[in-house]
């Protein structure tokens, strides 16, 4: 059966110890992240300038679950206009315009379709707000040149098998420019 | 030479960004103006939309103090220029919202380029469009009596059957889901913008408003799901808002305006108006920021020729209303249609026609299509036409079922006012953005930038 799992509601992981290197070119950081899976590191991440295509793949990350939501929230919406003017003009509220139907449902389409797009968009955005994590906003960034032309591998103190000389050695042998140990 | 390379210069791809650009250089090149202190130009322009915004508050002022009866509106024509503005600028908001949503439900790389200014463009003009319908209403303090809130009135609730409602409901949604999808857009590049300041109050401000965006790609991998969702919940909404704008016209019982047409001929109009408006303020940006390799004579050749397919259909759809009020042998809406084209608007209409149908058809020829000069007369040409456009549509009831009703509408100093006032509170939003935010979605424009050789696709 076709049914969302946990995992596909992964989050990002506020770690503050660890080790980074900086890559020039999104497939440099593609053969990095693939290289790092392999070599069983967990809880490791690539941070980017942009969306890298084929990245999730090569760190593994499961595609998200949020349209789940949004198509649940949707759902909710649209019975919450539909219940609404339902509630307004058939039970709360009754006036009879030009002798037609208490309950003329074909004139609550519009506003249930309205209310129906409002929660299954705002409940996607609302989900990325708490999955990315960004309630933290002075949260300080590794490099700055991350958010510009440089791809970096992170791999915190917390991930399995770590050894600090060890990951140094592992992200200098994958051709990073740069690497820098985070205390 | 790789295979790629190879197809696309046999088959004449060009570069969506030209001059070869390195990622560091895509970065500095559209931040730089944000650096700058703004250049004179910025200030003139600046400084005569402040004031048309600010006289146009005080008009605003005015009019609610002393009433609706310093406009034109009289008995036929309840409606007056604040409908017509609405309409108008609700319709420009369209294109950026097709930009960002049709678009990329489409893969069109070459929105990348545009879609950052216009996606801003459709919030300030669906702003400016509540404005008018708020200031519209008469009593705007009580503008929230729109919207259905438990009250102490009694069980007092707004009529759900009624299109005014509807339309409420429709640009309240779209105005937010524009606003959110606009704004997760502009995170990663406010996270550019914190990364590459040193003032200390500037660093702060940028990273409140980058949500701590710091580029790792667990939150990319959600991040590009949301944007497609939002996507494609934008493209029925914004089909809805305009479908459901010309429903307070198409569900009312008067010739002219009862017609099935409505929906599909406001939204294509919407569209055309809204293209133009893109061209008119992305031909004037390139050239005032110096993005000409970023928003290039291919981006603006494609926006000329959907302002040409949808001025076609335009009107294809003025002809066929025109058919139909004949066809249906309905006397009251030939004769609503005879009185637009011959009656005392017959020169609001025959603009309408020639600035609407007549000028894109210049735009079958691939030069016109590439030359600077001719798009932009075209797209203002366009603008004022899509403008006409509702004034006929809402002037023309001014010959009811009663001659002894008949009047004609004659706008006041007031209504050319507040008709200036629109363009000066978009115009000021506007500038403002420019100086502040990127004008170019950088993150987007560098997914589509030409990629190493041997890169995964």
């Amino acid at each position: 059966m076709y049914w969302f799992k946990k995992e596909q509601f992964h989050s990002y992981k506020e770690t503050t110890q660890g080790v980074f290197g900086l890559f020039d070119t999104p497939e440099e950081i593609l053969h990095a992240a693939e290289k790092t899976k392999a070599n069983k590191y967990t809880d490791f991440d690539c941070l980017t300038p942009f969306p890298v295509h084929g990245l999730d793949e090569a760190m593994g990350l499961p595609r998200s679950g949020i349209p789940w939501i949004s198509f649940f929230m949707g759902f909710v919406g649209c019975a919450f206009g539909f219940g609404f003017q339902y509630l307004v003009h058939s039970v709360d509220w009754g006036i009879n315009f030009s002798g037609k139907a208490l309950n003329a449902w074909p004139a609550y389409i519009p506003v249930t379709f309205e209310t129906t797009v409002f929660f299954a968009g705002m409940s996607a955005v609302a989900s990325l707000y708490v999955l990315s994590r960004s309630n933290h906003a002075f949260r300080k960034p590794l490099h700055p040149e991350i958010t510009s032309h440089r791809f970096a591998l992170w791999i915190p103190s917390n991930s399995a098998n770590f050894k600090q000389d060890e990951v140094v050695a592992f992200i200098k042998s994958l051709g990073a420019k740069d690497v820098t140990v985070v205390k | 030479m790789s295979m790629t390379t190879l197809v696309k210069e046999k088959l004449g791809i060009v570069p969506l960004v030209e001059g070869g650009k390195t990622y560091k250089q895509v970065t500095e090149e559209i931040l730089q103006p944000t650096d700058n202190f703004p250049t004179s130009l910025w200030w003139k322009a600046f400084i005569l939309a402040l004031t048309v915004t600010i006289v146009d508050l005080g008009i605003i002022g005015y009019l609610c103090y002393d009433g609706l009866y310093i406009l034109g509106v009289n008995n036929p024509v309840g409606w007056g220029f604040f409908i017509v503005n609405f309409v108008f600028w609700i319709g420009i908001g369209h294109a950026g919202t097709l930009i960002s949503a049709v678009l990329f439900l489409f893969r069109q790389g070459w929105r990348t380029g545009i879609n950052r200014a216009a996606e801003a463009m459709t919030i300030f003009a669906v702003l400016t469009a509540a404005t008018t319908l708020i200031i519209h209403i008469g009593r705007p303090w009580l503008g929230f009596w729109l919207f259905p809130y438990p009250n102490n009135r009694g069980p007092l609730w707004v009529n759900f059957r009624s299109p005014l409602i509807w339309d409420t409901f429709a640009v309240s949604t779209y105005l937010s889901i524009s606003l959110v999808f606009w704004y997760i857009g502009l995170v990663p590049d406010i996270a550019s913008l914190r990364d590459r300041t040193t003032h200390k109050v500037k660093k702060a401000i940028y990273s409140a408003m980058s949500l701590g965006w710091v580029g790792s790609n667990r939150a990319w991998s959600h991040y590009e799901i949301v944007c497609m969702l939002l996507a494609a919940l934008s493209t029925p909404l914004v089909l809805s808002v305009h479908t459901i704008v010309s429903f307070d016209f198409a569900v009312s019982i008067l010739p002219g305006w009862h017609t099935t047409i409505l929906p599909p001929y406001f939204v294509a109009g919407a569209i055309f108006s809204g293209f133009a408006m893109v061209v008119t303020l992305m031909v004037i940006a390139r050239q005032v920021f110096k993005l000409e390799q970023y928003i290039t004579l291919k981006h603006l050749e494609n926006m000329n020729k959907i302002i040409m397919v949808t001025g076609l259909m335009v009107g294809y759809a003025y002809g066929s209303e025109f058919f139909i009020a004949w066809y249906s042998g309905n006397e009251y809406e030939g004769f609503t249609f005879v009185n637009r084209a011959f009656g005392p608007y017959a020169w609001a209409y025959w603009i309408m026609i020639s600035c609407n149908v007549l000028s894109p058809q210049v735009f079958w020829f691939e030069s016109m299509r590439k030359n600077i000069k001719v798009m932009f007369v075209v797209s203002i040409f366009v603008n004022i036409g899509m403008w006409f456009e509702r004034f006929v549509i809402v002037m023309t009831t001014h010959r009811d079922f009663l001659p002894s009703n008949w009047a004609l509408y004659i706008p006041t100093f007031y209504d050319f006012a507040m008709l200036i006032g629109t363009f000066g509170i978009f115009f000021t939003l506007f500038l403002l953005f420019c100086r502040i935010l990127p004008i170019i979605a950088i993150a987007e424009v560098k997914t589509v930038m030409p990629h190493k050789e041997g890169a995964h696709h």
